[in-house]
């Protein structure tokens, strides 16, 4: 009987060791894209099946730095384009992979007990005396940072407001800023306000479309990829109606 | 090259220094010689800021210091201030991350102290205050001088916290890690090798002054 067992298990540790399992495909995904991006693998998987697929969230820059030094993803997506078009420019890419697959919204964030109407009062809401701080991304480097600038700069009040304004390092930790209550409204990414994480935590106003220049959201197959097929597969399914749908769905536009 | 940040990173770390050798010092003072049986909890509180994640750490003392928290708003009446993204809400914050930094040092200084020469002292009729700043204290100075060093180097480079807590403002919140790791994530990686080496030479500097100050005998080759 124990002799058996072991040559069942012997067998069965050998078959595993012989038979390596497919590579998985490993993306480097913008922080932007948790909610979003784990729908889209589970529609792509029930669809394409096979290819064991991991996702790690983080600031594109970050990922950028490590992809010039060759950090081993297969699929970059950033919440810039212009991160992927340098990694293209260096030859770190499949060439012609490199596309766009989404636009970013932003949105003006308050949280329940904040006391700030912001879906009657929308950009006003920024010039009340009780606001004191507004939290915004980075503009130096991180694209929602540069939306909320430019959207606060076309209505004229950039002066005004300048004072109020706190910077989170990415979109995410804007939020919890806005989300703790210590900066009285947030411009955020909508994707984060209507996350499943924060529903019920806030209110929100969408900022008008025509307040700030697109937030381009673009990504690459890198070039070390040992799973070309499955990038461009996924690559693919992020272009076509059914992702863009899902994308949509989690707050981001696309054409 | 970001000057402004590193004199705010400096003021910064001389001022949680100066601030956790006034409560560090009676804090391990109690933990040390307290007779009480549950002291051991509050060691294990003091440690804890080595353990949490240091941006879980700030967004949780975020929402302590925050509008909506007690001690937020009774600071806010106080002072008519607010503490986060404030340079006196990075000191709390700092103080909080850097304490085990000053008290575990401290405390095991005092530890070491011959508590013969405590009983003599109290004996003699010392009181306990004056034992404590005329045998214990200096008898700790080595165990003291390192817990300072180690609270203001940590200071120096904290980023997580500062992160969550300060909010980047120019002069009041950027500090010199916070100002790298803009440079680092705008791609001026130039600028930020730049700022990362004046950091790490005054950092030696400071670090290089203050180990030779603590040698009993100055001198550069050993004399015997």
């Amino acid at each position: 009987m124990s002799v058996t067992r072991f040559t069942l298990c012997a067998a069965a540790l050998l078959s595993a060791a012989c038979s390596t399992p497919p590579s998985p495909l490993r993306i480097a995904a913008a922080a932007d894209l948790r909610y979003a991006l784990e729908d889209v693998v589970k529609t792509f998987h029930q669809q394409h099946g096979g290819v064991r697929i991991e996702s790690t969230y983080g600031s594109s820059g970050m990922f950028y730095a490590q992809l010039v030094n060759h950090a081993p993803f297969d699929l970059y997506l950033s919440a810039d384009v212009q991160y992927p078009r340098k990694l293209a420019e260096q030859g770190l890419t499949l060439p012609g992979s490199d596309f766009t697959y989404a636009d970013g919204r932003i949105v003006l964030w308050t949280g329940n007990g904040s006391g700030v109407d912001v879906e009657r009062l929308g950009m006003d809401a920024l010039s009340l005396a009780s606001v004191r701080h507004i939290a915004i991304a980075n503009p130096a480097h991180a694209p929602y940072g540069r939306a909320a600038e430019a959207a606060i700069r076309s209505l004229g009040i950039y002066d005004a407001v300048k004072d109020k304004l706190v910077m989170g390092e990415n979109i995410s930790q804007t939020f919890q800023m806005a989300q703790s209550g210590a900066a009285e409204v947030g411009i955020v990414a909508l994707s984060l306000a209507i996350a499943p994480g924060a529903a019920g935590q806030g209110h929100y106003w969408e900022v008008p479309r025509s307040a700030y220049p697109r937030i381009e959201q673009g990504g690459a197959i890198l070039k070390w990829t040992k799973n070309p097929e499955a990038g461009q597969a996924l690559r693919a399914f992020l272009l076509a109606p059914e992702g863009r749908a899902i994308l949509k769905r989690y707050g981001f536009s696309g054409e | 090259m970001e000057w402004q940040a590193l004199w705010l990173s400096l003021r910064l770390s001389c001022w949680t220094t100066l601030i956790l050798l006034a409560i560090g010092l009676p804090a391990a003072h109690w933990l040390t010689f307290s007779p009480r049986r549950w002291k051991f909890l509050v060691e294990a509180v003091v440690a804890l800021p080595l353990v949490l994640p240091p941006t879980v750490l700030g967004f949780y003392i975020l929402l302590a210091i925050g509008p909506h928290s007690p001690a937020g708003r009774l600071y806010a009446t106080l002072t008519g201030g607010m503490l986060p993204f404030s340079f006196q809400g990075l000191l709390v914050a700092s103080v909080l991350y850097s304490l085990p930094f000053a008290v575990q040092p401290f405390a095991s200084g005092f530890a070491a102290v011959d508590g013969r020469l405590i009983e003599a002292s109290w004996c003699l009729g010392v009181s306990r205050t004056a034992t404590f700043f005329r045998v214990i204290a200096p008898l700790s100075i080595p165990s003291i001088v390192t817990g300072m060093i180690l609270s203001f180097a940590h200071t120096l480079g904290e980023f997580g916290v500062v992160l969550m807590v300060g909010g980047n403002l120019a002069g009041i919140t950027r500090t010199v890690s916070i100002s790298i790791f803009d440079d680092v994530q705008s791609l001026n990686y130039a600028a930020a090798m730049h700022t990362s080496l004046a950091l790490l030479g005054i950092s030696f500097v400071v670090l290089a002054a203050t180990y030779g100050l603590r040698r009993r005998v100055w001198a550069a080759w050993p004399m015997n």
